[in-house]
């Protein structure tokens, strides 16, 4: 595993919902390197730390890659203020993808929000071996379902209000799918109390899991050590690295409230 | 190619740019963009005898050109960096400066004895930490706590010692004169100054540490303030650090009174900014017709 630093261009830029953005930049060698569930980090234009953003796809033959991400303050609006033409300053890809082993027949992709995105490169590499369970705020939020179905993925879609598809909180659509169909495993990203809701779920059916977790992150390759996830393996508790030894983690290792 | 090299205490760095503690692992972290051997040395993470988990997250804040932090010193142990650290940074590194924090004293001298007959080249005593509630800055925010540590530690270690300032004291030369009484070789300055970000909506801390330390060019002016008062003080040779991004600062800070300097926030803005550093810092001797560094060290033409 290797990552790059350099300013690549922006070669396209669409807004896709309210305050969300996707961007593709020409890095043929990032875009060799990547794979599903691993992170770049984006300098924003007067800014002291880069914003983390996962790497929503990545083309291999084309040397691209592809970021969603939501503004969410001024930092990811300087870069959302970035056009075709500019360059995009990033590091990439890093951390730790989704590790899927060939034998895993049904995994099923559960994104909440802004998590969603990371997902559809997993999506697009296990094509109608995935099923993905999609959870937005509402229909206004929605974003990438369709092209989920376009890789093969089997998609549900769930609103906090009810306004498209399932009324309420993905696990129940999971805890349904696990119990009904079963899965080889499940592969999450969102927000700490939903991916805490989905381990649970897993844990009970006895499926394995795997989260993306997200924490304030510094330099992005390890070595500041402040993007800390506390987790325990062999009865250890210490703190990992988000961006390092992460962003995957097994969701058994993940101390969730810690 | 101009001559970088620069001398603090007999170890030659062949040049000044030092990657600073806590912002660059231990020397493993930026291999994948340029080797380690292009930066004159690194200060390791900051280590104490015995593991520390660090603190509960979040430990970072964004700031007006900066950043605050809150790690806690979360480190695996001098034996653990010994072990698994040190071999690669002997074989990559250039100057490789162990940057030691204690609780105790007897924390700190076991720490420099466990070094004393290794491969580091110089130890950087923190007592500048403001981020652990017992040890830390609490030695180096008084004259005779910075000088007994000082002192402890000299007596422990044959390495050559540089002492790590806190910049969170009322007049900072009097704890450098306070440690070259003592044996220091070198001071380092400034480490973080101690801040706080609150969250206007959950009107809870940004820190779970509440406080932090403040680094990044916010600091700068202040750090080149110091240096220069430092400077004036004291004889021993002066390592400048704070809010360094660019090669004009470097440069800046020189003038003010420093031999070397480290990096570390402009790190994470720009990870090729050391390098960027060094590049500048080779052009701007080369134009000029500078020799050695040592020739803008401290010239700065006060009024």
């Amino acid at each position: 595993m290797s990552y790059y630093c350099d300013r690549y261009p922006i070669i396209e830029k669409k807004s896709i919902s309210k305050d969300t953005f996707s961007m593709t930049i020409y890095a043929p060698e990032p875009a060799k390197a990547a794979h599903a569930g691993q992170f770049a980090t984006i300098s924003a234009p007067g800014f002291t730390l880069r914003r983390p953003i996962s790497i929503c796809e990545f083309s291999r033959s084309k040397g691209t890659l592809r970021f969603v991400f939501e503004v969410r303050g001024k930092g990811t609006e300087a870069i959302s203020l970035l056009n075709p033409g500019d360059n995009l300053d990033v590091l990439a890809p890093l951390g730790n993808g989704f590790t899927v082993p060939d034998t895993a027949r049904r995994v099923i992709l559960v994104g909440g929000g802004i998590g969603v995105p990371p997902l559809l490169a997993l999506a697009k590499k296990l094509g109608d071996r995935s099923t993905a369970i999609l959870g937005f705020r509402d229909y206004s939020r929605i974003i990438l379902a369709d092209e989920f179905e376009k890789y093969g993925a089997n998609t549900a879609i769930c609103t906090d209000d009810g306004s498209v598809g399932y009324h309420g909180l993905v696990t129940e659509p999971l805890s349904n799918t696990l119990k009904n169909v079963g899965a080889d495993l499940v592969c999450a990203c969102g927000p700490m109390p939903m991916l805490n809701a989905i381990a649970k779920v897993c844990a009970e059916n006895d499926v394995p899991c795997k989260v993306s977790m997200e924490q304030r992150m510094g330099c992005g390759v390890g070595a500041c050590v402040v993007c800390s996830c506390l987790t325990v393996r062999n009865g250890q508790e210490y703190y990992s690295r988000v961006c390092k030894d992460g962003p995957v983690f097994d969701a058994k290792e993940v101390k969730f409230n810690g | 190619m101009a001559d970088l090299s620069v001398k603090i205490a007999g170890v030659e760095f062949p040049n000044p740019v030092i990657a600073a503690s806590g912002t660059y692992g231990n020397g493993e972290c930026f291999t994948d963009l340029y080797p380690l051997s292009r930066l004159g040395g690194v200060s390791c993470k900051g280590m104490t005898i015995e593991p520390k988990m660090g603190n509960i997250p979040p430990r970072i804040a964004e700031t007006p050109s900066g950043i605050l932090n809150s790690v806690g010193l979360q480190n695996i142990g001098v034996h653990g960096f010994i072990d698994y650290y040190l071999p690669t940074l002997k074989e990559e590194g250039n100057v490789i400066i162990a940057n030691v924090a204690g609780a105790t004293i007897d924390d700190y001298i076991a720490a420099a004895e466990a070094l004393d007959n290794t491969d580091v080249d110089m130890i950087e005593l923190n007592i500048s930490c403001p981020n652990v509630k017992a040890g830390g800055a609490t030695w180096g925010v008084t004259c005779e706590g910075a000088a007994s540590v000082t002192k402890a530690v000299r007596a422990a270690t044959s390495k050559p010692l540089i002492v790590k300032l806190t910049p969170n004291v009322t007049n900072i030369t009097e704890i450098a004169k306070a440690v070259e009484a003592e044996g220091a070789d070198s001071i380092s300055l400034i480490n973080t100054l101690l801040g706080m970000r609150i969250d206007i909506r959950t009107k809870r801390p940004i820190l779970h540490n509440n406080v932090g330390g403040l680094s990044g060019p916010a600091v700068f002016p202040v750090a080149v303030r110091m240096v220069w008062q430092c400077y004036n003080a004291v004889k021993i040779p002066i390592i400048g650090m704070g809010g360094i991004s660019t090669w004009e600062d470097a440069v800046e800070m020189m003038l003010a009174g420093a031999t070397a300097i480290q990096m570390g926030t402009a790190i994470f803005t720009d990870p090729w900014s050391p390098i960027k550093v060094i590049e500048g810092l080779n052009d701007y001797m080369d134009k000029n017709g500078i020799k050695s560094l040592s020739e803008i060290t401290g010239q700065v033409k006060p009024y």
